[in-house]
């Protein structure tokens, strides 16, 4: 249970007014982990890390940082520190004061708090930069002076609330990169709060998919992507098409399963016959070759390395994606072009149907 | 094109006159030789102020105006400093008709509520002095103070109080090391503005002085005594003076605020 669950989640609710904001939240996350709460705005993961954070108190339910309760706990005697959005860096202090304000009740030496906030101011690539105001810094900047003002006072958890959100695109993909390496030298656990699947997916040891409250699914980034559990984890992390469909047969491991317009395909999957499910096929998956489904090309766009189409089979619309790997003529289809459609059968995921 | 212009101009430089002329009269007439305010003006004479210091009532009740103002000044902007903070910070029920109340002294006339409080004090028995008269500038101040500090809470984030909650400082030091710092623009245009609003009181004053008289009190009355009227027109004239310096003063603190230009709003 310890390594399993260094915070721990225990069914934690929380309303505001009528709306369950956070219902029956069950969460183990590990030391050391790097820990993603994915979902669109007002899925509840702002709110359920505020709780974490001991600015919201749950309606019911416990946290726990290794096996303490703190779900009472007030925020500034918690084990954990956060990364505000507004990254929250004091105005009225300068860089140095603001890294070291979380030091001032822990009475160091004066060469012991000058020692660690350099070291901090280090560790971000700061030097320098301690006298500087709040006003003075670049966007980049204050978030790192957010990053290292938490980080200083060596917490047990470090709470990120889309700390990554304000910046523009290339500044976004540096900082994904060096937060992950950070995380990984300072080895403290880490809850990030994101909306941005691709975000989640290229830092996280394991995501929690949330939505409307609950939490859909967790799992290792690749495990969400190639084995969703239900439609809005598939539909929410990337492109993907879906189909419906009726278990007819058993082929071994396999069940043959009838989903038009595809036709009869084969695929893992549990299930009797007879059974409703809903087959989901990502696009990249899918093969424009020599055999197989037929269709027509509807549209195509060109986008360096891949390009997309929108392929007409009996009527639906069926996205594929194919990587542009050599100056290949078969790879480039215009629309009009008769086509077929090929997949492997493990590439295809079988969801419970839809009621 | 052109004369609307010029019409324009001409509106501009009236109002300015309507509003200065006046003003300008004050200290003109206070270092003219003549008891009566009329030109042409008969000559330069200091003795108008001299009289000013001489006059021990007057002196008086420029004290119990002082003082009347400051303790209001203080009061009224840390009740407002509690609202403000409370208004903007916690989720208070029935927050809107808060404020609504709180507000409402500023649209009751102040002879209604110079009246109002007038007759409460003498129903319970209380006795009139410049206590009450503090008591009934705080009524009309606390509004004032609320406007001034609510809007300085909303201009800064209120992740930055967390954030000092997170970094473990309790309720108090976060207070003290962010809250009160950041605000501080704010508590000293209260501190300003409600001193300013109470020191110029006539009506409620009035009706709660008893034996005490503040300062507009005096001067009211005064103006029975036309040979008075110079020393007055000094008093005005030095007032005037001490306003300007702490007009300046005001808006050297809001512009030497903090400027918190890279605020963020939080979602």
């Amino acid at each position: 249970m310890s390594d399993e669950a260094y915070l721990h989640i225990d069914r934690v609710t929380k309303r505001f007014g009528s709306t369950v904001a956070v219902d029956a939240v069950d969460l183990a996350i590990r030391r050391g982990e790097f820990f993603s709460l994915l979902g669109p705005s007002g899925c509840g993961k702002t709110t359920l890390l505020r709780m974490i954070a001991g600015f919201e108190y749950p309606d019911s339910g416990d946290i726990f940082v290794e096996g303490q309760r703190i779900t009472d706990t007030p925020p500034n005697l918690r084990p954990s520190n956060m990364v505000f959005q507004s990254y929250a860096i004091f105005p009225h202090l300068n860089v140095f004061d603001n890294i070291a304000y979380g030091l001032r009740k822990d009475r160091l030496a004066r060469t012991e708090l000058n020692r660690r906030v350099k070291d901090a101011l280090a560790m971000i690539k700061l030097e320098g930069f301690g006298a500087r105001r709040a006003d003075e810094l670049s966007g980049g900047q204050r978030q790192r002076v957010a990053l290292a003002r938490a980080l200083v006072r060596r917490p047990k958890v470090l709470l990120l609330d889309e700390p990554l959100g304000a910046l523009d695109k290339r500044l976004r993909e540096a900082m994904q990169i060096e937060l992950r390496q950070l995380q990984k030298s300072v080895g403290i656990t880490f809850v990030f709060v994101t909306h941005d699947q691709e975000e989640a997916l290229s830092m996280s040891d394991r995501i929690a998919v949330m939505s409307g409250g609950k939490v859909l699914q967790v799992a290792s980034p690749r495990e969400l992507y190639e084995a969703p559990n239900c439609r809005e984890v598939a539909d929410f992390i990337g492109e993907i098409n879906f189909f419906d469909g009726t278990i007819i047969g058993r082929d071994g491991e396999l069940a043959e399963i009838d989903a038009p317009p595809l036709g009869r395909i084969k695929a893992k999957a549990d299930g009797l016959v007879r059974t409703k499910v809903l087959v989901a096929l990502r696009p990249e998956k899918i093969a424009l070759s020599e055999a197989g489904v037929p269709g027509t090309i509807a549209a195509a766009a060109y986008l360096g390395e891949r390009s997309h189409y929108a392929v007409t089979v009996a009527g639906r619309t069926i996205a594929v994606a194919a990587q542009n790997v050599a100056k290949s003529v078969v790879r480039g289809h215009a629309p009009g072009d008769a086509v077929h459609l090929s997949w492997e059968p493990e590439a295809v995921v079988v969801l419970p149907a839809e009621n | 094109m052109k004369n609307r212009r010029g019409g324009l101009l001409l509106y501009a430089i009236f109002y300015l006159a309507f509003l200065y002329v006046p003003v300008a009269f004050l200290p003109l007439f206070s270092f003219n030789k003549s008891v009566f305010i009329a030109f042409p003006l008969s000559g330069f004479t200091t003795q108008w102020y001299a009289q000013m210091f001489d006059d021990a009532d007057m002196l008086r009740a420029l004290g119990n105006s002082l003082e009347v103002g400051a303790i209001t000044a203080t009061l009224s902007t840390v009740l407002g400093l509690l609202a403000a903070k409370a208004l903007t910070r916690y989720r208070v029920p029935g927050a809107t008709a808060l404020l609504g109340f709180t507000s409402l002294p500023l649209f009751i006339p102040d002879i209604v509520l110079g009246i109002s409080i007038l007759i409460l004090l003498n129903a319970v028995g209380v006795p009139l002095s410049l206590v009450t008269v503090i008591a009934g500038h705080c009524l009309i101040c606390v509004p004032f103070a609320i406007t001034v500090l609510m809007s300085r809470f909303d201009g800064f984030d209120k992740s930055l109080e967390e954030a000092s909650l997170d970094l473990g400082e309790g309720g108090w030091m976060t207070f003290w090391r962010v809250t009160f710092p950041l605000a501080l623009p704010g508590i000293v245009s209260s501190l300003l503005l409600t001193f300013i609003v109470s020191f110029d009181e006539f009506l409620i004053a009035y009706f709660l002085a008893g034996n005490e008289a503040t300062l507009p009190i005096y001067i009211w009355g005064q103006l029975r005594f036309p040979e008075k009227l110079p020393a007055v027109l000094a008093l005005g004239a030095l007032i005037l003076v001490a306003s300007a310096v702490l007009v300046v003063i005001a808006e050297w603190v809001r512009s030497h605020g903090f400027k918190d230009r890279h605020r963020m709003i939080g979602a």
